[in-house]
């Protein structure tokens, strides 16, 4: 059943929750570094201020590419919201990504040229995890809509733990957290400058940030899947989960593609095949 | 039935009168129009075809396998003559194994044949039909431009056009005869031609690697051939009367009896589709002028391959043998995509994808349940066209810059913008939702779930897949990168490649919107009529597709609103003045250029240990199918 | 009110300077001072910027690199001089290969004066460079700039 009503709940609401996420992020952050921290609503005056400056590009097609990325992201977020089949959500956000490498390669600058090179490997390294869950809920609830995964009275984590974590591990690199935060960060890591938003400025990195939120709040919802059963320990979970993961970011530093891919593909990639396995194994399926 | 013969014997005609026509001009006025013609009959092929399903038609089974048969001695000793004047003693010891079993064939078993149903026309055919006649035809007329071109580069390359063309469409006509034949014998002999084919045209600057590259893929696809052989007198020996030489009735006669000779054609096909561990010809295959990669070895005769897997898929379907080599595919997918990214010539980047990609519609077929043939022929479909945009645009962009590798097509977007454009929207029709590769895939990972055994290939969809994203991205951003001021050079390009390149292109965007037409008219009642059931994408993620596809359209438009009033700035160099040809002081004062090159990932995703490991596998692999099936046998 | 004052990005650049203000501002950075709670962000990349905190003075191989980075940031955008090196080339100004102040390149908005200066001082050159800002971004909204620019121009 796909809803139009909450996608259009989604496409309105989710910039507002996904930035209080990221207020509360870095008064979180700032408190565990023993500092006050910006008010939390900082990530909206940032948006605000990047909107009061003047449009600077290196090409006029970096507009294209951001707005595309934005639109699409939204979109991507809006199936998701409304019910739509979770693969095709999934495609769907690949297809954003895309015009934000894109937009990356556009501008000539060697900072964006690698963060954009990054960013493909962050994306290959995380996708397909992000697949397996979606076959990990397929397995369950013998359906690949959102709503009927959401419907369900199955206790998905149960089922799917080696899924979860894996999920988790990939989370990381979703949210751009230390230590898979390669291609851009929204810390000081400034080894590649900003790398894949290097050369956007005002409105563009302005719709860069929505686009992230929009992001998150999707993120976080398909950590609520796994809890779909019970609403409020979903809430709890999304709440560790995410404290779980400004942890991690605060405790590491940044580290090489070559750990990001092993650990996303070797990592988490085994560990949730090894729970789909089992899982076929014991449904008395169609495995070995 | 006319238009079948006509599909097959026009060309062939054709074919015959560019073998005399020397002038450039005059070639011209006859491909052209003949082009239109076999595009023209295709369609109408399918108007009048459509809404049938299959129709058997009784054309006489002699003396058209006598003439087949003198013909195929004729190109036996053709090849034993070449293979001994080039000392190739695979070539020579495989012709002589082939023509040996051939003749073994025709004389004690074929006298008592008397197969009835030699020719026939499904929907699969139908479609088939349609690629080779539409994608086929305007690779031909894109030849035209190209060769003159690659002549004039190419002043060492003796000019044997009229012979090129020749090949050309005696492989459209005899790749007509092979989706047309309901008899096994005809199309092995057809299968063969468009070997033949292969091999001169790979062959056709006749330089030393040229000709090595011809002979390789002569030899691994004589290999298949014999295999070929093998399971046709396998079936002349279980029945005597001919009757299962006919295609439809050895379908039908189900896994008891058709598994072996399947298992033998297949790995015919796997052969001839250049999966693992036979896909160094298809890659050296890129040595061959471009029209040649892209009719044949990506969108036609390695088609060829996968289409008679996917005929054989009900016989293979819950097979051990059927696992097996769909596990090939699978392994092929993962591997060839893998190594892709390691490449940086274009040609061989779409060689190890279309790889790939076949490796996956093989791995689809192999399981064979009904919502996987459906992903398998919605993947050749959409594979076919937007493989063949990519190489035709590569051809162009080659013969002007002078280059294939993707480092040097920066800035393209500037140089050639409709050019890049175009190969933008190849390029994303092969892996971005909404475009046809992606929503095969994702049919192919959602019938997988639900297959025996399915777990793995999904796993290795979901890497595989990934990893394609990876090595396309990078080329898109390449070409939209423009480092220096750059003169535009598109003006040369000549009326009729821009023709043909506009229709595939618009192919590409339109048979994505009414894919779903395509399959509720043709794909549909073909799997119903063998499965008795069928599978379709549900209506509202159509819907949602449908709405994406628009979206993108649109939204370049967007950047119609922000001509004004923009500022530009240079791009972040560190703050070292960056002049517009990206040049910057470095130490000691010196002047230095900015470089930037795609990561190629050599030490993971290397050519020679993923090969390695490749061929080990699915040799293995195959060799465990072999002894099984001679275990059946025996 | 503008949000420009409320979350205020800063470039920090070492023209010559001897690091003595560089660490100072840095200093401004971390726990003690947390200047993070006015929203201020340091980020390395010009295009991101609004405040330009430069150190030092200006010698021929600062220069060009000085002016790239001012264009590079997109209006509005204040530049603070930290130090005296940056105000007026300090000890070194007499030097042969010192041309003076941050002054001799580009506009400097706030002078932060101190051998080196401390964080104090330059958290209030800082708020004080947050009020030109807003007045540069209201006098912008009033006349805003038109037409297609050409790179480099401001």
């Amino acid at each position: 059943m796909i809803s139009i009503v909450n996608a259009v709940i989604y496409i309105l609401l989710a910039p507002i929750v996904g930035g209080l996420v990221a207020g509360i992020d870095r008064k979180v952050t700032a408190r565990m570094q023993g500092r006050v921290g910006p008010p939390l609503l900082q990530p909206f005056y940032d948006v605000g201020k990047l909107f009061e400056k003047e449009t600077v590009v290196v090409t006029i097609t970096q507009n294209f590419y951001v707005l595309s990325y934005l639109v699409f992201m939204a979109v991507s977020g809006a199936l998701f919201f409304s019910g739509g089949d979770f693969l095709l959500v999934i495609f769907a956000f690949t297809l954003s990504h895309i015009f934000l490498v894109l937009g990356a390669y556009a501008s000539y600058s060697p900072y964006s040229h690698v963060g954009a090179e990054r960013e493909l490997i962050q994306i290959i390294a995380y996708e397909p995890m992000i697949i397996l869950t979606a076959v990990g809920m397929y397995l369950v609830t013998q359906s690949f809509n959102i709503s009927d995964i959401i419907a369900s009275s199955v206790p998905v984590i149960v089922y799917l733990p080696g899924i979860f974590v894996g999920y988790l591990i990939v989370l990381t690199i979703k949210l751009r957290k230390s230590p898979f935060d390669l291609s851009t960060s929204h810390h000081a890591h400034q080894e590649i400058v900003k790398g894949v938003t290097t050369d956007f400025s005002g409105p563009n990195l302005a719709k860069i940030e929505i686009a992230h939120w929009y992001e998150y709040v999707v993120l976080l919802g398909v950590v609520y899947l796994f809890f779909g059963f019970n609403p409020i320990i979903a809430i709890a979970a999304i709440i560790i989960a995410y404290f779980l993961e400004i942890v991690i970011d605060n405790t590491f530093s940044r580290a090489k593609w070559q750990m990001t891919l092993k650990t996303a593909w070797l990592i988490a990639g085994a560990i949730g095949i090894v729970n789909l396995a089992t899982l076929y194994y014991l449904r008395g399926g169609v495995w070995l | 039935m006319n238009e079948l013969l006509f599909l097959i014997g026009f060309p062939a005609i054709i074919a015959i009168l560019m073998l005399f026509i020397h002038k450039d001009k005059l070639r011209n006025y006859i491909v052209i129009p003949s082009a239109v013609i076999i595009g023209v009959a295709s369609i109408w092929l399918l108007i009048s075809c459509f809404n049938k399903n299959t129709i058997l038609y009784a054309f006489p089974f002699e003396p058209a396998s006598k003439i087949m048969y003198i013909i195929e001695l004729l190109l036996a000793i053709f090849i034993l003559y070449l293979g001994i004047k080039y000392r190739k003693t695979l070539t020579v010891a495989l012709v002589l194994i082939q023509a040996g079993l051939l003749v073994f064939f025709e004389t004690y078993l074929s006298s008592g044949m008397h197969p009835e149903n030699n020719l026939f026309i499904d929907q699969f055919s139908i479609i088939m039909a349609m690629i080779i006649g539409i994608i086929g035809s305007l690779i031909c007329v894109y030849s035209l431009g190209y060769m003159d071109t690659y002549h004039k580069h190419h002043t060492e390359v003796k000019d044997r056009k009229n012979l090129f063309f020749f090949i050309l469409f005696i492989f459209l006509s005899s790749m007509f005869g092979l989706v047309f034949s309901n008899n096994l014998l005809w199309v092995f002999f057809f299968w063969e031609v468009t070997t033949i084919c292969s091999f001169i045209l790979i062959g056709y600057a006749q330089t030393p690697e040229a000709t090595n590259n011809a002979f390789l893929a002569l030899a691994m696809n004589l290999l298949g051939g014999v295999a070929f052989m093998v399971a046709l007198i396998y079936i002349g020996i279980i029945d005597p009367s001919g009757k299962l030489l006919e295609l439809n009735t050895l379908i039908m006669s189900g896994q008891a009896i058709a598994l072996v000779p399947a298992v033998l054609i297949c790995f015919a096909g796997i052969t001839k589709a250049a999966l693992m561990p036979f896909s160094s010809w298809l890659v050296g295959a890129m040595v061959a002028p471009t029209p040649v990669s892209a009719l044949l070895h990506s969108s036609t005769m390695v088609k060829a391959g996968v289409y008679i897997i996917v005929r054989f898929s009900p016989v293979l379907a819950g097979s051990l043998e059927g696992f097996l080599i769909a596990l090939v595919g699978g392994f092929t997918f993962l591997l060839a995509s893998s190594m892709a990214i390691s490449q940086s010539n274009a040609k061989k980047v779409l060689a190890y994808s279309t790889i790939a990609n076949l490796g996956l519609i093989v791995a689809c077929a192999g399981i064979g349940t009904y919502k996987l043939m459906w992903a398998a022929i919605l993947l050749i479909i959409f594979h076919s066209i937007a493989k063949s945009l990519l190489f035709l645009c590569v051809g162009t962009v080659e013969n002007r810059i002078g280059s294939r590798d993707i480092d040097d097509m920066s800035g393209l977007i500037v140089r050639m913008p409709k050019i890049a454009v175009m190969m933008f929207i190849g390029i994303a029709g092969m892996f971005l939702a909404p475009f046809g590769m992606l929503i095969s895939k994702w049919a192919a990972i959602e019938a997988f779930i639900v297959a025996p055994l399915g777990l793995l290939f999904v796993a290795i969809l979901a890497f595989g897949g990934s990893i394609t994203v990876f090595f396309w991205a990078k080329w898109m951003g390449k070409i939209i990168s423009v480092p220096q001021a750059m003169e535009c050079i598109e003006d040369t390009v000549t009326k009729e490649k821009w023709m043909v390149l506009y229709i595939l292109a618009g192919l590409t965007v339109v048979v994505c919107l009414i894919f779903p037409l395509i399959s509720s008219i043709l794909i549909e009642p073909f799997i119903f009529n063998i499965y008795g059931q069928t599978a379709q994408l549900a209506q509202a993620n159509l819907t949602i597709m449908a709405m994406m596809l628009f979206l993108l359209m649109i939204m370049p438009f967007s950047m119609l609103f922000y001509r004004n009033g923009q500022k530009y700035v240079g791009p972040y160099m560190g703050g070292m003045t960056t002049s517009p040809t990206m040049q910057f002081t470095g130490a000691m004062g010196t002047v230095r250029e900015t470089t930037m090159g795609n990561y190629y990932l050599k030490d993971y995703f290397g050519e020679d240990k993923l090969f390695m490991i490749g061929t080990v596998l699915c040799l293995g692999i195959l060799i465990f199918a072999v002894i099984l099936t001679a275990g059946v046998v025996l | 009110m503008t949000y420009l004052s409320k979350s205020p990005w800063i470039l920090h650049y070492d023209a010559s300077s001897c690091n003595g203000c560089d660490i100072e501002v840095l200093a401004a950075l971390t726990p003690v001072y947390d200047v993070e709670r006015f929203g201020i962000v340091n980020t390395g990349n010009p295009k991101h910027a609004d405040v330009f905190l430069i150190t030092g003075g200006i010698n021929s191989q600062n220069v060009e690199i000085v002016k790239n980075l001012y264009e590079q940031i997109p209006n509005p955008k204040v530049v603070v001089a930290i130090g005296i090196c940056a105000a007026s080339g300090g000890v070194f100004r007499e030097c042969y290969n010192v041309s003076g102040g941050i002054d001799t390149v580009i506009p400097v908005d706030v002078y932060v004066p101190g051998c080196a200066a401390r964080p104090e001082s330059i958290i209030d050159g800082v708020v004080t460079a947050l009020g030109i800002l807003e007045q540069k971004k209201l006098a912008m909204n009033v006349n805003p700039g038109t037409g297609k620019k050409s790179p480099g121009e401001t």
